[in-house]
């Protein structure tokens, strides 16, 4: 028997199983448009009132199921420390491996150089107006690490692996983390729940709405940022050779 | 039309499926898994839309009574985190395996090395 058909024969039982269990989730589905979620429809109603957050989805993930985002939040935090103990162990690569990353065209690199300054500035907007208009944390803090990508792509990751240095990001990331447990805590050593709104809600529509939900906010865009380039970073030094002789371990 | 949101999401998550099961490269076999995980950003989407909903994001807006359900939206910001988190440590580890034994194909990565 090759390989190939014990795969296959391996994969039937787990797929009938796995079908089986679909199709009976599906089979109690509200049709499309028809979903009448009580508890939706219920935060809708009242985020705005309650809290002066025009953006329900964001007054969800930090006030109304805090706690849950601080478990994604660890989640993001916790694989990230597993990427880096599972790369950062295994050193620089040998010398075929580096890639050629120099980059000639200076009209690439200044067009580069603006548009990863102009993505870093959509980011810190998606961030700072999570309350109010779309976006929030999580989204403004891919969007600002992903400026700092184009920036490598573009200009070259040997010239500015500076701004990514794992010094300067380790200490972020796990500040962003802690700032969040700590807010949590802060309010609970104070005699009130967990994560308790304790600046109030502020003014409705302005960079002010939400009370301590903007902190949370900006504690979680720190995370996010400095733990996707942690990522991005760890993945290019597999490939670009630092110019800076290896001075032993870390 | 009133199913076809479910069978799209349901046909991403096969094509997702299939890719893995016949995979003969890891980091083939992460980006499959990134794909079937797409198709549940789709159905969470999907279960919580309202017939001519808004987005409940009510900048602007009077009347809150027709956004879509924002739980399901905040649910798949959490399963988009995940997925990222998944992909990460996948191609973290296809990385490791291809240092220690050359290949990343799954069928050659049979041998355990003390």
């Amino acid at each position: 028997m090759s390989r190939r058909t014990l795969r296959g024969l391996l994969a039937l039982p787990a797929l009938g199983v796995l079908g089986a269990i679909l199709a009976w989730g599906a089979s109690g589905l509200a049709p499309f448009g028809h979903f009448h979620g009580f508890y939706g429809q219920l935060l809708n109603a009242i985020a705005l009132p309650q809290r002066h957050t025009t953006n329900t989805v964001t007054a969800i993930v930090f006030d109304y199921r805090g706690l849950d985002t601080m478990g994604e939040e660890l989640i993001l935090f916790a694989a990230v420390v597993g990427v880096v103990l599972l790369l950062r162990e295994a050193g620089h690569p040998t010398q075929q491996d580096i890639a050629r990353d120099r980059v000639h065209s200076e009209a690439l690199r200044y067009f580069g150089v603006a548009g990863a300054a102009l993505v870093v500035l959509v980011g810190v907007w998606l961030v700072a107006f999570g309350l109010v208009t779309p976006g929030g944390g999580f989204q403004g803090g891919v969007t600002i690490a992903s400026g700092v990508v184009v920036l490598f792509l573009t200009a070259g990751y040997r010239s500015w692996r500076r701004l990514a240095s794992e010094h300067a990001l380790d200490p972020l990331e796990a500040t962003g983390a802690a700032a969040y447990i700590t807010l949590g805590l802060a309010t609970l050593i104070a005699g009130a729940p967990f994560l308790h709104n304790f600046l109030g809600p502020g003014k409705t529509g302005t960079l002010f709405s939400g009370g301590s939900m903007s902190l949370l906010n900006w504690a979680v865009a720190l995370e996010v940022a400095a733990a996707n380039l942690v990522l991005y970073t760890e993945f290019l030094q597999q490939y670009v050779v630092s110019l800076v002789p290896d001075t032993g371990e870390e | 039309m009133h199913y076809l949101p479910y069978g799209v999401a349901a046909w991403i998550f096969c094509v997702g499926i299939y890719g893995a099961i016949v995979s003969r490269n890891l980091i083939h076999l992460a980006m499959c898994l990134a794909v079937t995980q797409s198709s549940t950003y789709i159905l969470l989407l999907t279960i919580g839309y309202r017939k001519h909903g808004t987005a409940p994001v009510f900048k602007g807006f009077e009347n809150r009574t027709r956004g879509v359900d924002p739980v399901v939206q905040a649910l798949t910001l959490t399963d988009i985190v995940v997925s990222v988190t998944v992909i990460a440590l996948i191609l973290a580890l296809a990385l490791d395996a291809h240092r220690a034994a050359g290949t990343v194909d799954p069928d050659e990565l049979v041998g355990l090395h003390g």
